[in-house]
């Protein structure tokens, strides 16, 4: 029982130590590579005796001292409950939705297996998007209870492209639900270390390639960055939903953000690319199409498949960020017309394709 | 008192909080959140009875995408027109209404045969999503299919209507 109630402690740790201490350090890359991709220095200025740690100093230690000391303004006709209300529901959903991203197999230690993902529930795949669908209410509360017409504009933007978009990542997902035939992110990971012809790794992106491609773009505007910044749209709105917000009540909604990038990432690596799956690594060691076989402790396999799954991972938050330096930024009309005309046709004949290819 | 019940009583006591608080505060857009916390707990009831699935859909879809739209509508119409006056006979009627509600409860939880005696037990699978698109698109598929051409129906019409005048 203590036991039981300790390795879940022990992994609920985990789990958030993971999704807030990567949402920090994409602070720092967002900082320094948006800097290295504009030929700038970027953050430099900060240091501790003389150490400024190419900039991690500057983003790590005094961006979060500069945010929790500033005045936490509340707008005078705003409202008071609501208006702190939305940094935690903006945060709340990223945070507990990675609970079922399995970042590893099975772990043996004297006799009792763990399973290396924190909530195993059959109906994995839904809880993430029950729970992506109230990450909306962050942006449409803070927006309204800063009675601020700016905020409000970035609000209704906002809601309605997160609610078009949740409906071409759910179809564009379930391809994948359809292909492993089930809900559950774990069983999904494990069937992927399957071979296709004796030698390609059954990765989502092998069998679901147009799937990969919709669900990326509808995760990518559902984080609300550029190019599907308009929520924030600082060249038109001011900053749009976080206009009246400042300090603590920010970071909040900028921490919120990249654990929401770090979720997705976590989700198009379980879904997409294998999860924890090192190619033709299984629970004894390596095993070649050519034959050949590399015995390993079982430990070594787990830290294996626990750093792929972290490498997977961190690729995904890095593309997530050079996405957002690279690309300019939509039409309010095109972002709507992207998903309803072209995201949502296409996510269904990828649907209407899988099904005629899996029943024939 | 066994702890199941002191957390169902803990749920309970929260659900009927928010659903009070729906009808009770001022201001539309606090009453349509507390709206969607109510859907919320009910979900976690779900979850209780062994219904994940209806759970998650619980949350999918009314607190995430339809209480969205209505929060969306309320701000924007603005909300200091639409307070409605306050009638005296209207709160008796809804006075009236509740406690013959009230009434019908009590006598159907309490009647013959209303409430299995002991828990019944789950079948194997209860709850999964094999068993409920089993009885959705097997035993009970006319019902379903009927009853999403009432919805296509209705979203044809409001397009329809909303269409009307426009070129």
């Amino acid at each position: 029982m203590w036991i039981d109630l300790s390795i879940i402690a022990a992994k609920t740790f985990i789990v958030l130590f993971l999704v807030l201490n990567l949402a920090g350090l994409m602070g720092w890359v967002e900082r320094k590579g948006s800097a290295l991709i504009q030929d700038r220095i970027g953050a430099n200025r900060a240091s501790v005796f003389g150490f400024a740690g190419l900039g991690l100093v500057n983003t790590l230690i005094a961006d979060p001292i500069k945010f929790l000391t500033k005045e936490s303004y509340t707008p005078a006709y705003g409202d008071k409950l609501l208006h702190a209300l939305a940094p935690c529901l903006a945060i709340f959903p990223p945070l507990v939705t990675f609970a079922v991203i399995p970042f590893g197999d099975v772990l043996v230690v004297g006799g009792r297996e763990i399973n290396l993902q924190l909530a195993h529930i059959d109906i994995g795949v839904l809880y993430v998007f029950a729970l992506a669908s109230l990450g909306v209410y962050g942006i449409v509360i803070g927006a309204w209870a800063s009675n601020n017409k700016f905020s409000l504009l970035g609000g209704i933007r906002g809601s309605a492209q997160m609610i078009s978009y949740e409906v071409a990542m759910g179809l564009s997902v379930m391809g994948v639900l359809m292909v492993y035939g089930t809900l559950e992110p774990q069983t999904i990971a494990r069937a992927q270390g399957e071979l296709m012809w004796g030698w390609l790794p059954q990765w989502g992106i092998v069998l679901q390639p147009v799937g990969f491609l919709l669900f990326f773009a509808a995760a990518v505007a559902e984080s609300k960055r550029v190019p599907f910044d308009l929520p924030e749209g600082e060249s038109e709105i001011v900053a749009g939903f976080h206009t009246e917000y400042s300090g603590g009540k920010f970071l909040m909604f900028f921490a919120g953000e990249f654990a929401e990038i770090v979720t997705a990432a976590g989700l198009i690596t379980t879904l997409f690319f294998g999860g924890w799956q090192v190619p033709y690594l299984l629970r004894d060691g390596f095993h070649f199409p050519w034959g050949a076989t590399l015995v390993l402790p079982h430990l070594g396999v787990v830290a294996l498949q626990v750093g792929a799954f972290l490498l997977k991972l961190i690729f995904f938050c890095w593309l997530f960020i050079l996405l957002r330096w690279t690309l300019p930024r939509f039409r309010y009309d095109q972002v709507m017309r992207l998903g309803w005309k072209m995201l949502l046709p296409l996510a269904l004949a990828n649907l209407v394709v899988t099904a005629i290819w899996l029943v024939g | 008192m066994n702890p199941e019940l002191v957390v169902f009583f803990f749920l309970a006591a929260l659900l009927i909080g928010f659903s009070l608080l729906v009808i009770l505060v001022r201001n539309p857009v606090h009453s349509a959140l507390a709206l969607v916390a109510a859907l919320f707990m009910m979900a976690i009831f779900f979850l209780r009875l062994s219904a994940p699935m209806v759970a998650a859909l619980q949350v999918l879809v009314y607190a995430g995408a339809v209480m969205v739209l209505f929060l969306f509508v309320i701000m924007l119409l603005n909300p200091a027109n639409i307070e409605p006056k306050a009638r005296l006979w209207w709160a008796g009627v809804g006075a009236a209404c509740a406690l013959f509600v009230l009434a019908l409860v009590g006598r159907f939880l309490t009647g013959a045969g209303a409430s299995p005696a002991s828990g019944a037990s789950l079948g194997p699978g209860f709850g999964s999503p094999q068993a409920l698109a089993q009885s959705l698109f097997g035993d009970f598929v006319l019902p379903f299919e009927i009853a999403s051409i009432v919805l296509l129906v209705a979203i044809i019409g409001a397009v329809a209507l909303a269409r009307r005048g426009t070129p």
